[in-house]
């Protein structure tokens, strides 16, 4: 690929539960699953979008402490982190798909200015929002 | 134990379950099954982990929601008011006003005079924005407007 953003990771409580839930409930595929040592690096992708990848990483030693690890963990199962916006063609009929696997849906699709958007969560907490944008 | 991820996570999901009907009524005991915590610790593990107890955080989510009704539809105040899960227009009225310093009606002249359109922020994003702050208890808000009219 050329420039730009080619990671950014999410920090979630079990990589093989995160790892499980955005292949198989949300359609992504691995891009790299390796360990080192104690250190996973776990990226996917979505099918759609070649050039970008979402990390799911374990926080945790050696990258940060564990007193550091155990407050990003609380964080995240607080839903504090930032938003995460997923871009669908069909909100309603992605929702209906998802949610009959499982998928912890907070809102279902609303309609607002011609758009229609619902939300999930990940099993850590990470909140997404799910956008139909007009077209 | 206050700061366990598992207890926050479910903790976690009363919130999101008040966030997505807040005009339902959410007693503590609501709230607890939700969570899978006792009824008697509910409150209190709500409290330590989002920083408001349960009740106010739900008034400010009606308010926040009233506030974008009031802005984006036509519908009445009295539409509102029982729409976002108030008993009665009086309650909806007095809150809103001692939350937000603002009636609902002069609330929405205000919002159509300045003509704020969504812009390219996400509808919900933007409300989440302008939640009110509740950092007192409404009642100790009320109790210090009327003591620095005095």
């Amino acid at each position: 690929m050329g420039q730009g953003v080619e990671v950014v990771g999410l920090y979630v409580r079990d990589q093989e539960e995160a790892r499980a839930f955005y292949v198989e409930k949300l359609g992504f595929r691995v891009h790299t699953d390796v360990k080192n040592g104690d250190y996973r690096w776990l990226t996917v992708q979505h099918p759609d979008q070649p050039s970008f990848q979402l990390g799911l990483f374990l926080p945790g030693p050696p990258t940060i402490d564990a007193a550091t690890a155990k407050a990003v963990a609380g964080i995240v199962a607080k839903g504090a982190m930032p938003p995460l916006v997923l871009a669908v063609d069909d909100c309603r009929a992605a929702y209906e798909r998802w949610r009959a696997r499982g998928v912890e849906f907070t809102q279902e699709p609303v309609e607002r200015y011609g758009n229609v958007d619902a939300s999930f969560r990940d099993p850590s907490g990470n909140g997404w929002k799910l956008v139909q944008s007009r077209k | 134990m206050g700061d366990d991820p598992e207890l926050l996570r479910r903790l976690l999901r009363a919130k999101d379950r008040m966030d997505a009907a807040s005009h339902e009524d959410w007693p503590v005991r609501r709230l607890a099954r939700v969570s899978g915590v006792s009824e008697a610790h509910f409150a209190r593990r709500f409290k330590d982990a989002f920083g408001v107890p349960p009740h106010r955080y739900l008034l400010s989510r009606r308010i926040e929601r009233a506030a974008a009704m009031l802005r984006d539809t036509d519908l009445s105040v009295t539409e509102i008011a029982f729409a976002t899960g108030w008993k009665s227009l009086g309650t909806f009225g007095r809150t809103f006003r001692d939350v937000t310093s603002e009636s609902p009606g002069d609330r929405r002249a205000r919002e159509r005079a300045a003509g704020n359109g969504p812009g390219r922020v996400p509808a919900c994003y933007l409300a989440a924005a302008h939640r009110p702050d509740l950092r007192i208890a409404v009642s100790e808000k009320r109790r210090r407007a009327a003591g620095g009219r005095t």
